[in-house]
Protein backbone atom coordinates (compact mmCIF):
# COMPACT_ATOMS: atom_id res chain seq x y z
CA UNK A 1 0.00 0.00 0.00
CA UNK A 2 1.45 3.14 -0.90
CA UNK A 3 1.73 5.61 2.11
CA UNK A 4 -0.32 8.41 1.75
CA UNK A 5 1.61 11.92 1.89
CA UNK A 6 2.20 14.17 4.71
CA UNK A 7 -0.55 17.04 3.92
CA UNK A 8 -2.77 14.46 2.92
CA UNK A 9 -3.24 12.88 6.26
CA UNK A 10 -3.48 16.11 7.95
CA UNK A 11 -5.86 16.97 5.91
CA UNK A 12 -7.55 13.98 6.46
CA UNK A 13 -7.26 14.98 10.23
CA UNK A 14 -9.04 18.08 10.14
CA UNK A 15 -11.59 16.61 8.22
CA UNK A 16 -12.37 13.94 11.16
CA UNK A 17 -12.31 16.80 13.48
CA UNK A 18 -14.34 19.25 11.73
CA UNK A 19 -17.08 16.26 10.90
CA UNK A 20 -17.15 15.11 14.77
CA UNK A 21 -17.77 18.95 15.63
CA UNK A 22 -20.93 19.22 12.53
CA UNK A 23 -22.32 15.79 14.14
CA UNK A 24 -21.69 17.13 18.03
CA UNK A 25 -23.76 20.53 16.18
CA UNK A 26 -26.81 19.00 14.40
CA UNK A 27 -27.56 16.62 17.24
CA UNK A 28 -29.15 19.38 19.21
CA UNK A 29 -29.69 21.34 16.32
CA UNK A 30 -32.25 18.73 15.05
CA UNK A 31 -34.00 18.89 18.05
CA UNK A 32 -32.52 15.20 18.61
CA UNK A 33 -31.34 16.11 22.57
CA UNK A 34 -32.49 19.07 24.27
CA UNK A 35 -29.42 21.86 23.94
CA UNK A 36 -29.44 21.41 28.06
CA UNK A 37 -28.17 18.04 27.68
CA UNK A 38 -26.03 18.07 25.36
CA UNK A 39 -24.72 21.95 24.22
CA UNK A 40 -23.95 22.60 20.55
CA UNK A 41 -20.16 23.27 19.62
CA UNK A 42 -20.72 26.81 18.67
CA UNK A 43 -22.35 27.68 22.12
CA UNK A 44 -18.97 26.42 24.09
CA UNK A 45 -16.15 29.57 23.02
CA UNK A 46 -18.81 31.86 25.10
CA UNK A 47 -18.99 30.31 27.91
CA UNK A 48 -14.96 29.38 27.80
CA UNK A 49 -14.77 33.50 27.79
CA UNK A 50 -17.44 33.94 30.28
CA UNK A 51 -15.38 31.01 32.41
CA UNK A 52 -12.34 33.26 31.96
CA UNK A 53 -13.28 36.92 32.73
CA UNK A 54 -14.56 35.14 36.34
CA UNK A 55 -11.21 34.03 36.71
CA UNK A 56 -12.91 30.59 37.49
CA UNK A 57 -10.97 28.99 34.40
CA UNK A 58 -7.27 30.54 35.93
CA UNK A 59 -8.23 29.11 39.32
CA UNK A 60 -9.50 25.99 38.24
CA UNK A 61 -7.06 25.50 35.60
CA UNK A 62 -3.73 26.15 38.02
CA UNK A 63 -4.78 24.62 41.17
CA UNK A 64 -5.59 21.44 38.65
CA UNK A 65 -2.09 21.59 37.78
CA UNK A 66 -0.43 21.88 40.84
CA UNK A 67 -2.46 18.59 41.93
CA UNK A 68 -1.79 17.15 38.97
CA UNK A 69 2.24 18.06 38.86
CA UNK A 70 2.53 16.91 42.48
CA UNK A 71 0.91 13.91 41.83
CA UNK A 72 2.51 12.49 38.96
CA UNK A 73 6.06 13.72 39.91
CA UNK A 74 5.98 11.98 43.32
CA UNK A 75 3.87 8.70 42.10
CA UNK A 76 6.34 8.35 38.97
CA UNK A 77 9.17 9.03 41.10
CA UNK A 78 7.90 6.48 43.91
CA UNK A 79 6.67 3.96 41.58
CA UNK A 80 9.89 3.56 39.59
CA UNK A 81 12.38 3.76 42.46
CA UNK A 82 10.71 1.33 44.20
CA UNK A 83 10.05 -0.92 40.66
CA UNK A 84 14.27 -0.63 40.10
CA UNK A 85 14.92 -1.63 43.38
CA UNK A 86 12.30 -4.63 43.22
CA UNK A 87 13.62 -5.58 40.02
CA UNK A 88 16.97 -5.32 40.94
CA UNK A 89 17.15 -7.45 44.33
CA UNK A 90 14.86 -10.89 44.43
CA UNK A 91 14.64 -10.81 47.46
CA UNK A 92 13.37 -7.24 47.68
CA UNK A 93 10.85 -8.56 45.32
CA UNK A 94 9.95 -11.50 47.12
CA UNK A 95 9.55 -9.76 50.58
CA UNK A 96 7.34 -7.43 48.88
CA UNK A 97 5.09 -9.54 46.44
CA UNK A 98 2.47 -10.54 48.60
CA UNK A 99 2.08 -7.01 50.06
CA UNK A 100 1.81 -6.13 46.31
CA UNK A 101 -0.82 -8.64 45.55
CA UNK A 102 -2.97 -7.14 48.10
CA UNK A 103 -2.75 -3.66 47.90
CA UNK A 104 -2.42 -3.52 44.03
CA UNK A 105 -6.07 -4.07 43.16
CA UNK A 106 -7.64 -1.93 45.15
CA UNK A 107 -8.70 1.31 42.89
CA UNK A 108 -7.09 5.12 43.82
CA UNK A 109 -10.54 5.76 44.51
CA UNK A 110 -11.34 3.78 47.14
CA UNK A 111 -8.91 5.53 48.81
CA UNK A 112 -10.66 8.62 48.99
CA UNK A 113 -12.17 8.14 52.85
CA UNK A 114 -8.62 7.78 54.10
CA UNK A 115 -7.25 10.68 52.09
CA UNK A 116 -10.05 12.56 53.83
CA UNK A 117 -9.52 11.40 57.26
CA UNK A 118 -5.43 11.80 56.96
CA UNK A 119 -5.69 15.09 54.68
CA UNK A 120 -8.94 16.79 55.20
CA UNK A 121 -10.21 17.97 52.26
CA UNK A 122 -7.06 19.80 51.11
CA UNK A 123 -4.70 19.78 48.14
CA UNK A 124 -2.33 17.10 50.05
CA UNK A 125 -5.68 14.93 50.01
CA UNK A 126 -5.94 15.35 45.83
CA UNK A 127 -2.39 14.81 45.56
CA UNK A 128 -2.83 11.33 47.72
CA UNK A 129 -5.34 10.15 45.11
CA UNK A 130 -3.49 11.02 42.78
CA UNK A 131 0.28 9.23 43.27
CA UNK A 132 -1.98 5.99 44.03
CA UNK A 133 -3.08 6.01 40.67
CA UNK A 134 -0.10 6.63 39.25
CA UNK A 135 2.31 4.39 41.64
CA UNK A 136 1.61 1.34 40.59
CA UNK A 137 1.37 1.40 36.50
CA UNK A 138 4.83 2.97 37.26
CA UNK A 139 5.72 0.35 39.45
CA UNK A 140 5.21 -2.40 37.35
CA UNK A 141 6.71 -0.66 34.57
CA UNK A 142 9.89 -0.50 36.22
CA UNK A 143 10.44 -3.95 37.75
CA UNK A 144 9.35 -5.36 34.43
CA UNK A 145 11.59 -3.20 32.39
CA UNK A 146 14.49 -4.41 34.92
CA UNK A 147 14.15 -7.99 34.75
CA UNK A 148 14.19 -7.70 31.76
CA UNK A 149 17.34 -6.29 30.59
CA UNK A 150 19.61 -8.27 28.92
CA UNK A 151 21.78 -10.65 31.14
CA UNK A 152 24.43 -10.17 28.62
CA UNK A 153 24.60 -6.79 29.17
CA UNK A 154 24.98 -7.22 32.69
CA UNK A 155 27.95 -9.58 32.25
CA UNK A 156 29.62 -6.79 29.88
CA UNK A 157 29.55 -4.05 32.85
CA UNK A 158 31.25 -6.81 34.83
CA UNK A 159 33.38 -7.90 32.80
CA UNK A 160 34.33 -4.33 31.86
CA UNK A 161 35.03 -3.39 35.74
CA UNK A 162 31.04 -1.63 36.46
CA UNK A 163 30.97 -4.70 39.34
CA UNK A 164 28.91 -2.85 42.15
CA UNK A 165 25.41 -2.58 41.79
CA UNK A 166 25.02 1.23 41.93
CA UNK A 167 27.42 1.22 38.42
CA UNK A 168 25.14 -1.60 37.13
CA UNK A 169 22.12 0.78 37.68
CA UNK A 170 24.05 3.16 36.13
CA UNK A 171 26.19 2.21 33.44
CA UNK A 172 23.88 -0.33 32.48
CA UNK A 173 20.24 -1.16 33.95
CA UNK A 174 18.91 2.41 33.87
CA UNK A 175 19.50 3.08 29.99
CA UNK A 176 18.46 -0.35 29.26
CA UNK A 177 15.15 0.22 30.74
CA UNK A 178 14.08 3.68 29.74
CA UNK A 179 11.72 2.56 26.95
CA UNK A 180 9.53 0.41 29.48
CA UNK A 181 9.85 3.22 31.63
CA UNK A 182 8.48 5.85 29.34
CA UNK A 183 6.20 3.68 28.56
CA UNK A 184 4.83 3.67 31.72
CA UNK A 185 5.18 7.04 32.48
CA UNK A 186 3.20 8.19 29.64
CA UNK A 187 0.55 6.17 30.69
CA UNK A 188 1.00 8.02 33.93
CA UNK A 189 0.12 11.25 32.57
CA UNK A 190 -2.96 10.06 31.32
CA UNK A 191 -4.29 7.91 33.98
CA UNK A 192 -3.01 11.11 36.17
CA UNK A 193 -6.03 13.29 34.99
CA UNK A 194 -8.69 10.72 35.71
CA UNK A 195 -7.27 10.49 39.05
CA UNK A 196 -7.31 14.95 39.38
CA UNK A 197 -10.91 14.92 38.31
CA UNK A 198 -12.13 11.94 40.81
CA UNK A 199 -9.89 13.50 43.78
CA UNK A 200 -11.56 16.82 43.40
CA UNK A 201 -14.70 15.87 43.20
CA UNK A 202 -15.13 15.50 46.85
CA UNK A 203 -14.73 19.22 47.03
CA UNK A 204 -10.72 20.38 47.09
CA UNK A 205 -10.67 23.02 44.37
CA UNK A 206 -9.90 22.74 40.74
CA UNK A 207 -11.67 21.46 37.52
CA UNK A 208 -13.06 18.33 38.74
CA UNK A 209 -15.06 20.55 41.67
CA UNK A 210 -15.86 23.26 38.91
CA UNK A 211 -17.87 20.71 36.67
CA UNK A 212 -19.41 18.97 39.66
CA UNK A 213 -20.87 22.67 40.62
CA UNK A 214 -21.76 23.33 37.26
CA UNK A 215 -23.54 20.01 36.99
CA UNK A 216 -25.58 20.46 39.73
CA UNK A 217 -26.86 23.57 38.46
CA UNK A 218 -27.43 21.77 34.56
CA UNK A 219 -24.75 24.01 33.55
CA UNK A 220 -23.45 21.52 30.78
CA UNK A 221 -21.98 24.09 28.73
CA UNK A 222 -19.22 24.67 31.73
CA UNK A 223 -18.43 20.98 32.03
CA UNK A 224 -17.81 20.70 28.17
CA UNK A 225 -15.24 24.06 28.73
CA UNK A 226 -13.38 21.79 31.35
CA UNK A 227 -13.76 18.97 29.58
CA UNK A 228 -12.07 20.27 26.58
CA UNK A 229 -9.82 22.14 29.10
CA UNK A 230 -8.14 19.10 30.14
CA UNK A 231 -8.06 17.20 26.72
CA UNK A 232 -6.06 20.07 25.39
CA UNK A 233 -4.01 20.21 28.78
CA UNK A 234 -3.33 16.68 28.18
CA UNK A 235 -2.47 17.04 24.56
CA UNK A 236 0.46 19.48 25.24
CA UNK A 237 2.02 17.53 28.07
CA UNK A 238 1.47 14.15 26.10
CA UNK A 239 2.96 15.82 23.04
CA UNK A 240 6.11 17.62 24.99
CA UNK A 241 6.28 14.26 26.40
CA UNK A 242 6.71 12.53 23.63
CA UNK A 243 9.37 15.30 22.14
CA UNK A 244 11.75 14.43 25.30
CA UNK A 245 11.63 10.86 24.90
CA UNK A 246 12.13 10.62 21.44
CA UNK A 247 15.09 12.66 22.27
CA UNK A 248 15.85 10.51 25.12
CA UNK A 249 15.69 7.38 22.86
CA UNK A 250 17.05 8.59 19.91
CA UNK A 251 19.66 6.15 19.52
CA UNK A 252 16.53 3.94 17.93
CA UNK A 253 16.66 2.92 14.46
CA UNK B 1 53.16 -13.76 31.47
CA UNK B 2 49.87 -15.23 33.13
CA UNK B 3 49.97 -18.48 34.72
CA UNK B 4 46.54 -20.15 35.66
CA UNK B 5 47.23 -23.06 38.13
CA UNK B 6 44.69 -25.89 38.82
CA UNK B 7 42.02 -24.41 38.01
CA UNK B 8 38.58 -26.28 38.71
CA UNK B 9 35.09 -24.82 38.25
CA UNK B 10 32.16 -26.50 39.50
CA UNK B 11 28.01 -25.63 38.90
CA UNK B 12 25.32 -26.47 40.95
CA UNK B 13 22.95 -28.76 39.68
CA UNK B 14 19.55 -29.83 40.63
CA UNK B 15 21.97 -33.31 40.96
CA UNK B 16 24.44 -31.88 43.06
CA UNK B 17 27.51 -29.70 41.05
CA UNK B 18 28.26 -30.79 38.09
CA UNK B 19 32.08 -30.06 37.89
CA UNK B 20 32.93 -28.28 34.08
CA UNK B 21 36.80 -27.78 34.89
CA UNK B 22 39.13 -29.79 36.36
CA UNK B 23 43.18 -28.83 36.92
CA UNK B 24 43.18 -26.57 33.89
CA UNK B 25 46.83 -25.37 33.76
CA UNK B 26 47.98 -22.72 31.56
CA UNK B 27 50.62 -20.58 31.19
CA UNK B 28 50.85 -17.61 28.29
CA UNK B 29 54.49 -15.54 27.55
CA UNK B 30 53.63 -12.17 27.24
CA UNK B 31 52.83 -10.91 23.83
CA UNK B 32 51.79 -14.96 22.86
CA UNK B 33 48.34 -15.63 20.87
CA UNK B 34 47.32 -18.50 22.12
CA UNK B 35 44.26 -20.44 21.11
CA UNK B 36 41.68 -22.36 23.20
CA UNK B 37 39.89 -24.72 20.59
CA UNK B 38 36.74 -27.55 21.96
CA UNK B 39 33.60 -28.54 20.87
CA UNK B 40 30.69 -26.35 22.08
CA UNK B 41 29.43 -26.55 25.66
CA UNK B 42 32.75 -28.32 26.70
CA UNK B 43 33.79 -25.35 28.84
CA UNK B 44 35.65 -22.51 26.60
CA UNK B 45 33.52 -19.56 27.68
CA UNK B 46 33.34 -21.06 31.21
CA UNK B 47 37.00 -21.03 31.27
CA UNK B 48 36.83 -16.98 30.02
CA UNK B 49 34.75 -15.78 32.53
CA UNK B 50 36.64 -17.62 35.34
CA UNK B 51 40.07 -16.03 34.27
CA UNK B 52 38.40 -12.61 33.88
CA UNK B 53 36.89 -12.87 37.52
CA UNK B 54 33.16 -12.97 36.31
CA UNK B 55 32.67 -16.64 38.14
CA UNK B 56 34.95 -17.78 41.20
CA UNK B 57 36.85 -21.13 40.89
CA UNK B 58 36.77 -23.54 43.33
CA UNK B 59 39.94 -23.48 43.13
CA UNK B 60 42.97 -23.04 41.51
CA UNK B 61 44.31 -19.32 40.28
CA UNK B 62 44.98 -16.72 37.75
CA UNK B 63 48.33 -14.93 38.48
CA UNK B 64 49.37 -12.18 35.89
CA UNK B 65 52.86 -11.09 36.93
CA UNK B 66 52.25 -7.44 35.97
CA UNK B 67 50.67 -6.50 38.94
CA UNK B 68 47.91 -3.97 38.86
CA UNK B 69 48.77 -1.12 37.30
CA UNK B 70 46.30 2.24 37.65
CA UNK B 71 44.32 3.30 34.43
CA UNK B 72 44.57 0.05 32.65
CA UNK B 73 42.33 -3.13 33.48
CA UNK B 74 43.96 -6.63 33.48
CA UNK B 75 41.93 -8.50 31.51
CA UNK B 76 39.40 -7.55 29.00
CA UNK B 77 37.21 -9.48 27.06
CA UNK B 78 35.38 -10.26 23.31
CA UNK B 79 32.11 -11.81 23.50
CA UNK B 80 30.83 -13.53 19.65
CA UNK B 81 28.07 -11.02 20.11
CA UNK B 82 29.51 -7.87 19.84
CA UNK B 83 27.43 -6.44 23.10
CA UNK B 84 27.24 -2.96 22.24
CA UNK B 85 25.33 -0.70 24.34
CA UNK B 86 22.98 0.39 21.63
CA UNK B 87 22.02 3.83 23.74
CA UNK B 88 25.99 4.57 23.30
CA UNK B 89 27.05 6.51 20.33
CA UNK B 90 30.63 4.32 19.26
CA UNK B 91 32.56 6.50 20.76
CA UNK B 92 31.10 5.83 23.80
CA UNK B 93 31.09 2.21 23.73
CA UNK B 94 34.99 1.92 23.54
CA UNK B 95 35.35 4.42 26.58
CA UNK B 96 33.00 2.02 28.67
CA UNK B 97 35.66 0.47 30.06
CA UNK B 98 37.78 3.53 30.56
CA UNK B 99 35.05 4.51 33.01
CA UNK B 100 35.72 3.93 36.78
CA UNK B 101 39.59 3.73 36.14
CA UNK B 102 39.51 7.76 37.60
CA UNK B 103 41.15 9.19 33.87
CA UNK B 104 40.15 12.60 32.81
CA UNK B 105 37.46 12.97 30.47
CA UNK B 106 39.70 14.08 27.91
CA UNK B 107 42.20 11.23 28.45
CA UNK B 108 39.11 8.90 28.03
CA UNK B 109 38.31 10.19 25.09
CA UNK B 110 41.76 9.99 23.31
CA UNK B 111 42.33 6.55 24.15
CA UNK B 112 38.59 5.08 22.83
CA UNK B 113 39.64 7.25 19.17
CA UNK B 114 43.49 5.60 19.44
CA UNK B 115 41.44 2.24 20.04
CA UNK B 116 39.28 2.86 16.99
CA UNK B 117 41.73 3.79 14.88
CA UNK B 118 43.79 0.58 15.67
CA UNK B 119 40.81 -1.01 14.28
CA UNK B 120 40.04 1.63 11.23
CA UNK B 121 36.91 3.05 12.79
CA UNK B 122 37.84 6.40 13.67
CA UNK B 123 35.53 7.58 11.46
CA UNK B 124 32.54 6.33 12.46
CA UNK B 125 32.70 7.34 16.44
CA UNK B 126 29.43 9.21 16.44
CA UNK B 127 27.51 6.37 14.67
CA UNK B 128 24.90 4.46 16.91
CA UNK B 129 25.95 0.71 17.13
CA UNK B 130 22.51 0.19 14.78
CA UNK B 131 24.07 1.92 12.05
CA UNK B 132 27.30 -0.18 11.43
CA UNK B 133 27.57 -3.71 9.75
CA UNK B 134 28.14 -6.94 12.21
CA UNK B 135 31.99 -6.55 11.11
CA UNK B 136 32.60 -3.55 11.55
CA UNK B 137 30.23 -3.53 15.85
CA UNK B 138 33.25 -6.58 16.38
CA UNK B 139 35.53 -4.43 15.55
CA UNK B 140 34.04 -1.80 17.81
CA UNK B 141 34.10 -4.55 20.21
CA UNK B 142 37.81 -4.94 19.78
CA UNK B 143 38.72 -1.48 19.63
CA UNK B 144 36.56 -1.59 23.29
CA UNK B 145 38.70 -4.43 24.92
CA UNK B 146 42.01 -2.25 23.56
CA UNK B 147 41.08 0.71 24.95
CA UNK B 148 41.56 -0.82 28.62
CA UNK B 149 45.31 -2.07 27.74
CA UNK B 150 44.40 -5.43 29.41
CA UNK B 151 47.42 -7.51 30.73
CA UNK B 152 45.61 -10.54 28.47
CA UNK B 153 42.66 -9.70 25.78
CA UNK B 154 40.36 -12.79 25.93
CA UNK B 155 38.35 -13.43 22.54
CA UNK B 156 35.28 -15.71 23.21
CA UNK B 157 34.68 -17.09 19.31
CA UNK B 158 34.56 -13.37 18.24
CA UNK B 159 34.00 -14.56 14.46
CA UNK B 160 32.04 -17.01 14.61
CA UNK B 161 28.75 -14.85 14.34
CA UNK B 162 30.32 -13.30 10.97
CA UNK B 163 29.75 -14.33 6.97
CA UNK B 164 32.99 -16.10 5.65
CA UNK B 165 34.44 -13.47 4.27
CA UNK B 166 34.22 -11.09 6.65
CA UNK B 167 35.33 -13.59 9.11
CA UNK B 168 38.49 -14.03 6.92
CA UNK B 169 39.32 -10.38 7.12
CA UNK B 170 38.82 -9.78 10.74
CA UNK B 171 40.98 -12.44 11.35
CA UNK B 172 44.02 -10.60 8.92
CA UNK B 173 43.31 -7.59 10.80
CA UNK B 174 43.63 -9.00 14.21
CA UNK B 175 46.91 -10.45 13.89
CA UNK B 176 47.91 -7.64 12.18
CA UNK B 177 47.19 -5.70 15.58
CA UNK B 178 48.62 -8.03 17.26
CA UNK B 179 51.79 -7.26 15.91
CA UNK B 180 51.66 -3.85 16.08
CA UNK B 181 50.59 -3.59 19.70
CA UNK B 182 52.27 -6.55 21.30
CA UNK B 183 48.93 -7.74 22.98
CA UNK B 184 49.28 -10.88 24.78
CA UNK B 185 45.62 -12.96 23.62
CA UNK B 186 43.82 -15.94 24.88
CA UNK B 187 41.70 -16.71 21.59
CA UNK B 188 38.59 -19.11 22.08
CA UNK B 189 37.01 -20.85 19.45
CA UNK B 190 35.45 -24.35 18.53
CA UNK B 191 37.04 -23.85 14.60
CA UNK B 192 40.54 -25.75 14.60
CA UNK B 193 41.83 -24.26 11.22
CA UNK B 194 40.83 -20.69 12.99
CA UNK B 195 43.28 -21.48 15.43
CA UNK B 196 46.16 -22.91 13.57
CA UNK B 197 45.56 -20.09 11.47
CA UNK B 198 45.80 -17.37 13.85
CA UNK B 199 47.87 -18.77 17.15
CA UNK B 200 51.12 -19.64 18.72
CA UNK B 201 49.87 -22.09 20.49
CA UNK B 202 46.80 -24.08 20.10
CA UNK B 203 45.40 -25.58 23.12
CA UNK B 204 43.06 -28.57 23.15
CA UNK B 205 40.03 -28.21 25.73
CA UNK B 206 38.64 -31.55 25.98
CA UNK B 207 36.81 -34.01 28.41
CA UNK B 208 34.18 -33.99 31.18
CA UNK B 209 35.29 -32.36 33.77
CA UNK B 210 37.59 -30.62 30.88
CA UNK B 211 41.05 -29.92 31.58
CA UNK B 212 43.80 -29.22 28.68
CA UNK B 213 44.53 -32.43 26.97
CA UNK B 214 47.02 -31.06 24.31
CA UNK B 215 49.07 -27.86 23.13
CA UNK B 216 50.43 -27.48 19.83
CA UNK B 217 53.24 -25.31 18.78
CA UNK B 218 52.43 -23.31 15.49
CA UNK B 219 55.43 -22.58 14.04
CA UNK B 220 54.49 -21.50 10.49
CA UNK B 221 56.05 -17.83 10.23
CA UNK B 222 54.04 -15.19 9.25
CA UNK B 223 52.55 -14.27 6.99
CA UNK B 224 50.89 -17.05 6.58
CA UNK B 225 49.10 -18.67 4.23
CA UNK B 226 45.51 -20.21 4.44
CA UNK B 227 46.52 -23.26 2.59
CA UNK B 228 49.98 -24.07 4.59
CA UNK B 229 50.85 -27.88 4.56
CA UNK B 230 52.30 -27.63 7.81
CA UNK B 231 49.18 -25.98 9.39
CA UNK B 232 47.47 -28.53 7.82
CA UNK B 233 48.99 -31.08 9.48
CA UNK B 234 48.36 -29.49 12.83
CA UNK B 235 44.87 -29.10 12.32
CA UNK B 236 44.51 -33.15 11.39
CA UNK B 237 46.34 -34.00 14.23
CA UNK B 238 44.41 -31.68 16.50
CA UNK B 239 40.83 -33.18 15.22
CA UNK B 240 41.71 -36.67 15.38
CA UNK B 241 42.36 -36.17 19.10
CA UNK B 242 39.25 -34.33 19.38
CA UNK B 243 36.99 -36.69 17.86
CA UNK B 244 38.60 -39.64 20.40
CA UNK B 245 37.60 -37.50 23.46
CA UNK B 246 34.05 -36.93 21.25
CA UNK B 247 33.68 -40.92 20.60
CA UNK B 248 35.15 -41.41 24.49
CA UNK B 249 32.46 -38.71 25.84
CA UNK B 250 29.17 -39.88 23.49
CA UNK B 251 26.31 -40.47 25.25
CA UNK B 252 26.57 -37.17 27.80
N1 LIG C 1 25.70 -20.38 34.70
C1 LIG C 1 25.74 -21.71 34.47
N2 LIG C 1 25.09 -22.55 35.32
C2 LIG C 1 25.13 -23.89 35.12
N3 LIG C 1 25.76 -24.47 34.11
C3 LIG C 1 26.42 -23.69 33.23
C4 LIG C 1 26.44 -22.28 33.37
N4 LIG C 1 27.18 -21.76 32.35
C5 LIG C 1 27.58 -22.81 31.61
N5 LIG C 1 27.14 -23.97 32.14
C6 LIG C 1 27.44 -25.31 31.62
O1 LIG C 1 28.83 -25.46 31.56
C7 LIG C 1 29.19 -26.15 30.39
C8 LIG C 1 30.18 -25.34 29.59
O2 LIG C 1 29.54 -24.20 29.04
P1 LIG C 1 30.35 -23.14 28.16
O3 LIG C 1 31.55 -22.71 28.94
O4 LIG C 1 29.40 -22.09 27.75
O5 LIG C 1 30.78 -24.01 26.91
P2 LIG C 1 31.47 -23.54 25.54
O6 LIG C 1 31.75 -22.09 25.64
O7 LIG C 1 32.69 -24.38 25.42
O8 LIG C 1 30.49 -23.87 24.46
C9 LIG C 1 27.91 -26.44 29.62
O9 LIG C 1 27.54 -27.77 29.88
C10 LIG C 1 26.92 -25.48 30.21
O10 LIG C 1 25.63 -26.05 30.19
MG1 LIG D 1 30.97 -20.51 24.48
Amino acid sequence: MPKPSQSKRLLLAFAGVAAFLLLWEAVPWFGLVRPILLPPPSAIPETFWREVQSGAWHTAVLSSLGHYLWGLFLGSFLGVALGVLAGMSRSLEDFTSWVVRLLRPIPGLAWVPFAIIWFGVTPSAAIFIIVVGVFWINFFAALGAVQAVDRDLIELADAFGHRGPVAKLFKVILPASVSPIMAGLRTGLGQAWMAVVAAELFGVPGLGQRMMQASSLLATDIVVVYMITMAVLYGIIDSTFVAVRDRLLRWKA
Amino acid sequence: MISIKDLSLAFPGERGPTTVLQDFDLTIGRGEFVAVVGASGVGKSTLLRVIAGLVRPQSGSVVSDQGPTPGRRPYALVFQDSRMLPWRRVVKNVEFGLEGLGLPKAEKRRRALDALALVGLKDKADRWPHQLSGGQRQRVAIARALAVDPDLLMMDEPFGALDAITRQTLQDELVDLWQRTGKTILFVTHDIDEAVYLADRVVLLAGSPAGVRSEDQVTTPRPRRRDDAQARATAAAIRDRLSDYVEQGAGI
